[in-house]
């Protein structure tokens, strides 16, 4: 498939933004049960909640670019029934809507405690929008993944481990945003999330590479004998009825030569996932706000890599059709 | 149910393009718009098509066929592109199954043409919507045209008749026969669409025939010349025999 960067920087960006309010809530929650300091409400909450709502605002803003007829996107709302598409698009607007609600309880402060578990720990207003913000952030990640995995004849997607990735990934550079935005904030949590970037970053290489080597050892179920129903061992496509190109010769192939298609694989490789745990690690231990936010950059630099190759390695069995001029 | 679909014979077809042009021509000057050419006497000219003809080598030289063969929407009786269109443009008609989609509804998100697996979806670079096939839908029920004319502009063009046009869920129709009687096949079954429209198959022309048997085997007499005619009012073993 062609990489679109409208889709890449939808994807990456919200995958951020998810990430970043999961860790802002995790956060929440373990000072709830008084395992980790609480946090000064506007300060954290609501100033992280403002970031992670500008990256989800930035992906559905790049998404528009994707569409032949912007103005008309509200249309696509229409059939939640059938589409994962459609899924998304109801989704994305309600979770950016939930976080923005849950950092304005927080900043401004009319945060009423509900009611009070077991005499200890105090369920307030936050903690309620924050789950249900949780629930539509999975639910998020597993429309974008389903969008991709759905369509059973891309064989390289049609894989739970394509929702699995979106879900870590996505959590994994959130994460890591969310230790650089707790150092400069200068709270306490920052151990916390690095530890868990750390792990949710290990995690999503353990995912991702399973994808790779599933995708590397695929047998593709059409050829060009069932594509023209033809059964002969040599078949040649000699020309494809025009001599130049068409949308099937655009958006089906990345058109990148092998060597830069590989460098983009090991590129990200090495961006999303040995570099930034390295820099989180030293980060970790030198407690330098900088150190985290380079470890994001470098992630979200390979995401979009990432991303790239996530499209271009995908097969469609269209191209059998359009082989040679 | 109805379910309007072509039946193109590979055997007939000589890639010779009528299809093609015939079909630019009426869905290019209908009321829904023009189908873009860009640049059509540039660099990169590309432009919008509902029905291509692509060529294919079949075997290795000296003894190769050439395939050519047509390719438009297949008219999917499970068609994947319709459900994942998130706004309904893309729609299958319940009263005669043809694969629609609506220009005033797409949005041109391209979504409906990744789950093609036939390639047939082409985004219209000047109206940014997706177009493809529609069996000539604005025509085929027109009553202004005399009857025979109510078919596919494709349908018409054809020179060798390669495609036949016709309700293939009908026993009865030109279409489902041949599709039964000549082996029509679907493409790429492997993934559970049901394309309507079928291919017919290239068929051997030439026949085999060993020198015994030219010569009868089996000749009494051993040697091969005209055996005594029966007598005229004799009986025949294809009197027998017809009964
Ligand atoms: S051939 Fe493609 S566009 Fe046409 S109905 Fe089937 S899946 Fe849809
Ligand atoms: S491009 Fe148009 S018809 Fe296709 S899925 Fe998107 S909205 Fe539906």
């Amino acid at each position: 498939m062609h990489p679109a960067f409208s889709v890449i920087f939808l994807t990456t960006l919200i995958g951020v933004g998810q990430g970043l309010f999961l860790a802002l809530y995790t956060g929440q929650l373990y000072s709830v049960v008084k395992v980790l300091p609480v946090q000064d409400s506007p300060g954290f909450y609501g100033v992280g909640s403002l970031i992670a709502v500008a990256f989800l605002i930035a992906g559905l803003f790049a998404s528009f670019f994707h569409l032949g007829h912007p103005e008309r996107a509200w249309r696509s709302a229409a059939r939640w029934r059938t589409s994962w598409l459609s899924r998304e698009v109801i989704v994305l607007p309600a979770f950016t809507g939930m976080v923005a609600l849950y950092g304005l309880v927080h900043y401004s402060g009319l945060n009423p405690v509900l009611f009070t578990f077991r005499e200890t720990f105090q369920v307030d207003l936050s903690l309620l929008i924050g789950a249900v913000a949780t629930l539509l952030a999975f639910t998020l990640f597993l429309c974008t993944g389903m969008i991709y995995a759905c369509i059973k004849f891309l064989q390289e997607w049609a894989t739970p481990l394509t929702v699995v990735n979106y879900t870590l990934l996505g959590s994994a550079s959130g994460f890591t945003l969310a230790t650089a935005f707790a150092a400069w904030h200068g709270s306490g949590l920052t151990s916390f999330y690095g530890g868990w970037a750390i792990l949710l970053t290990v995690l999503a290489f353990v995912t991702r590479v399973a994808a790779l080597i599933r995708n590397a050892r695929i047998r593709h179920k059409s050829s060009l004998q069932t594509a023209i129903g033809v059964r002969h061992v040599r078949i040649e496509q000699k020309s494809q009825g025009f001599m130049a190109g068409s949308f099937n010769t655009r958006e089906f192939f990345h058109g990148a030569p092998t060597t830069v298609f590989r460098l983009i694989k090991w590129t990200f490789l090495v961006l999303v996932f040995p570099v930034p745990v390295f820099l989180l690690a030293i980060g970790l231990g030198a407690q330098a706000a900088v150190v985290f936010l380079a470890a994001f950059a470098v992630q979200y630099l390979g995401l979009i890599a990432e991303r790239w190759f996530f499209f271009a390695q995908s097969n469609h069995p269209q191209n059998l059709y359009y082989q040679t001029v | 149910m109805k379910q309007l679909a072509l039946v193109i014979d590979l055997n007939v077809c000589v890639g010779c393009h009528a299809c093609v042009t015939s079909c630019k021509e009426w869905n290019t000057s209908g009321t829904a718009g023009y189908l873009a050419d860009m640049n059509p006497f540039g660099k990169d000219p590309t432009g919008t098509f509902f029905n291509r003809v692509m060529t294919f080598e079949v075997g290795e030289f000296p003894n190769t066929e050439t395939v050519h063969f047509p390719k438009s929407c297949l008219h999917c009786e499970d068609p994947p592109c319709v459900p994942v269109c998130p706004t309904g443009a893309s729609y299958k008609r319940d009263e005669d199954g043809i694969v629609l989609v609506d220009y005033d509804k797409c949005i041109g998100c391209k979504y409906c043409s990744w789950a093609c697996p036939y390639g047939v979806r082409e985004l219209d670079e000047h109206q940014k919507v997706m177009k493809k096939c529609t069996l000539c839908v604005d025509r085929i029920y027109d009553e202004s045209l005399p009857e025979a004319e109510r078919k596919p502009a494709c349908v018409l063009a054809c020179p060798t008749s390669a495609r036949l046009f016709g309700d293939v869920n009908d026993p009865d129709s030109e279409a489902a026969t041949a599709i039964r009687e000549r082996g029509g096949y679907q493409l790429m079954p492997e993934w559970g669409t049901k394309p309507a429209n079928h291919y017919l198959p290239r068929r051997r022309t030439r026949i085999t025939i060993h020198e015994d048997e030219l010569v009868r085997a089996d000749n009494p007499l051993k040697k091969e010349r005209q055996l005594p005619m029966p007598d005229k009012d004799e009986q025949t073993l294809d009197d027998v025999t017809s009964w």
